[in-house]
């Protein structure tokens, strides 16, 4: 068995067209950072739910923030030899010595979600979203909607200093550039939270005329969106329709709001990052292709007439 | 002086910072003293101040009985997640309102009680006791609502974290009746006087008769109560519980809140109403930052800033240099007078 694989692996890399690994018989390990946050959760099921798919055998392993677990993880998805390891790397910086052992035993690599310093011959390819593509998708849909009538945004950033924050503000003012209607009339973090977006909304709202002066809020994540509609209703306006609300991320609780008309558009960030990642391998094991070494995946905007409801259902059970 | 005149005395530079502040901060946002009915309740920005202060509030007051020990409690952010997770997972599981609250708030007590052994029966350090309940909380409330934010649509639950009371928000009611109960249990019996004899000597206190250990697991079950109560705040408020962030850090600023209030880390004398005081002025801190616009990188430094700026009005040396000061130029010294 061990011979097989050497030798599929050896023809793989001599560049010949046979191969024995079809998509079926794969096995891919998977080092996942934890579940911090509800959209790892899901990521974390939508890359079973991918693999089964595709008649994966997925081997995974759960770090708990700590890298060295995922060294650990990596180490014995190469023991084992399996035929792909995806690891969502949790820092950085670190990566050299475990991804050269993986290229040692022609292991390909792709990174899931977040990439590494480290040489670019390291890994096969990332799949990984924009950042500053989402919040561009956010202030198109906002210069879209507004066409040119004069409107006030209010902005909830993401925790300061965070690279979300930076980027998705960085999108959003690159969107609205040359459209003066638009004007960001205050920016505050929310640090990525319900609690604070409601608090800081509250305080936007007294600070703008009782929210008369607020034509729309650009929220860097739906949960802090979630908590400033609140804010707006208990303020004595109707969020969506006084306020618009955009945000990103595209969690279930977002549609809820956006199939009762007080959330107006959401821009996904996708849990999705393995299947892209699959066919990426599949492509490779195949024929040899080697993909480029970024894969962006698609920062889908979603509005009230994306049926928010069937979304809501979809999505609920994926552990957000 | 009369009894009166004395409370009023030891309130006094709280009193000044906090008007101090909100001076500043109406000057940066000239709408600030506006205040207004809206929906059956008063709205505007110091009814903000004392809603969003809510939480901190709460737990500055078991966190000001606690410090009177000559304790510490970590872990009251931590068991804030753990009381919001409960309550939402038990409200959706189908539990009455009563029910909730009962269980939530007995969770919030088994967890004072785990620190209270922790500290009082196998005379573990405070602050290494309930460190461990800080570490582990977050993981417990996590396990709790598997790792998501879990909503819940139970109006009374809600009306908790958003309703209104006599005009004001209901956390206020709340954090204004906690602070008038415990200030009454304490002062109105011995109590507050036992736990001040408990954190100045423990020892003799315990030679001398007090029931030490029993004095101090009180303690820390009263700052599991707060926490739990503040936990359903938190989690109403945002009709759901998120184990991540709630109360995430506030045991830092509850600490702060009682430091502020002139209560001293080494234990002994304690002022429930200088720790609320306090914990409005670190309200009136955040919400004035929101309010005047600055760029969010400035927040944490202008905070700080401003609280270096009033711990420093109340230290001790401070004040001894300016009283010297003054009573040295109301006095021309003899021996400058002579040399001249």
């Amino acid at each position: 068995m061990k011979f097989m694989k050497a030798l599929s692996c050896a023809t793989v890399l001599a560049g010949c067209v046979f191969s024995s690994a079809s998509a079926a018989d794969m096995t891919v390990g998977f080092s996942q950072i934890g579940s911090e946050s509800g959209w790892r959760a899901a990521e974390t099921t939508v890359t079973k739910q991918e693999a089964e798919k595709r008649g994966i055998d997925l081997k995974f392993a759960d770090a708990q923030q700590k890298q060295e677990n995922q060294i650990k993880a990596l180490r014995s998805f190469i023991a084992q030899g399996v035929d792909a390891i995806f690891v969502a790397p949790v820092v950085a910086t670190g990566w050299d010595e475990v991804l050269g052992e993986a290229k040692d035993a022609s292991i390909p690599v792709i990174l899931l979600d977040r990439t590494v310093d480290a040489d670019k011959s390291l890994y096969m390819t990332a799949v990984t979203s924009d950042l500053v593509h989402e919040g561009n998708v956010a202030g198109k849909w906002l210069v879209d909607t507004t066409a040119g009538k004069p409107c006030n945004v209010v902005e909830l950033q993401g925790t300061t200093g965070s690279s979300p924050a930076i980027d998705r503000k960085k999108g959003f003012e690159e969107a609205l550039k040359g459209h003066d209607n638009l004007k960001i009339v205050r920016s505050q973090t929310g640090d990525f939270t319900r609690t604070k977006g409601k608090e800081v909304m509250e305080s936007f709202l007294k600070a703008e005329n009782g929210g008369k002066n607020i034509c729309a809020l650009y929220a860097h994540n739906d949960d802090m969106a979630v908590g400033a509609i609140q804010a707006i209703k208990e303020a004595g306006l109707k969020p969506g329709k006084d306020i618009l609300v955009v945000s990103i991320d595209a969690v279930p609780d977002i549609f809820k709001a956006m199939a009762a008309g007080e959330a107006n558009a959401t821009v996904e960030l996708t849990p999705n990052m393995a299947g892209p990642a699959f066919d990426a391998l599949a492509a490779f094991k195949k024929d040899g292709k080697e993909p480029p070494k970024w894969i962006q995946t698609e920062s889908k905007l979603y509005t009230q007439a994306d049926d928010p409801q069937k979304v809501y259902d979809a999505k609920k059970g994926l552990g957000y | 002086m009369s009894m009166l005149g004395l409370y009023g005395k030891r309130l006094l530079p709280q009193f000044i910072a906090l008007a101090i502040i909100l001076g500043l901060v109406s000057i940066a946002f000239p709408g600030f003293f506006n205040l207004q009915i809206q929906n059956g309740r008063l709205y505007g920005s110091l009814i903000d101040i004392l809603n969003r202060g809510a939480p901190v509030a709460l737990l500055a007051i078991g966190m000001t009985v606690v410090i009177a020990t000559k304790g510490i409690d970590l872990s009251v952010g931590a068991v804030m997640a753990i009381c919001g997770a409960v309550a939402a997972s038990t409200i959706t599981a189908g539990y009455s309102l009563p029910a909730t609250l009962l269980i939530t708030v007995g969770v919030g007590l088994l967890c004072g009680l785990w620190n209270g052994i922790l500290v009082a029966i196998l005379d573990i350090q405070p602050i290494i006791a309930t460190l461990v309940l800080m570490v582990a909380g977050r993981g417990i409330a996590q396990m709790v609502t598997n790792g998501a934010i879990l909503t819940f649509n139970d109006e009374g639950l809600i009306f908790i974290g958003s309703g209104s009371l006599f005009g004001l928000p209901m956390p206020v009611v709340i954090w204004i009746t906690a602070g008038i109960l415990v200030a009454l249990l304490v002062r109105r019996t011995a109590l507050g006087m036992l736990i001040e004899a408990v954190g100045v000597n423990r020892r003799a206190s315990t030679l001398s008769g007090v029931s030490t250990p029993v004095l101090l697991i009180a303690a820390y079950v009263l700052s599991g109560l707060c926490a739990s109560v503040a936990g359903i705040i938190a989690a109403a408020d945002i009709r759901g519980a998120d184990a991540n962030n709630a109360g995430l850090w506030l045991e830092l600023d509850a600490i702060l809140a009682v430091v502020i209030g002139g209560t001293s880390l080494l234990g002994g004398r304690f002022s429930i109403a200088a720790s609320l005081l306090g914990a409005m002025i670190i309200q009136s801190i955040n919400t004035g930052i929101l309010l005047s616009g600055f760029p969010p990188e400035f927040n944490l430094i202008i905070k700080a800033a401003i609280i270096v700026f009033i711990l420093v009005l109340q230290s001790p040396k401070l004040q001894g240099t300016l009283a010297f000061l003054s009573r040295s130029n109301s006095t021309p010294k003899p021996a400058e007078s002579k040399a001249k």
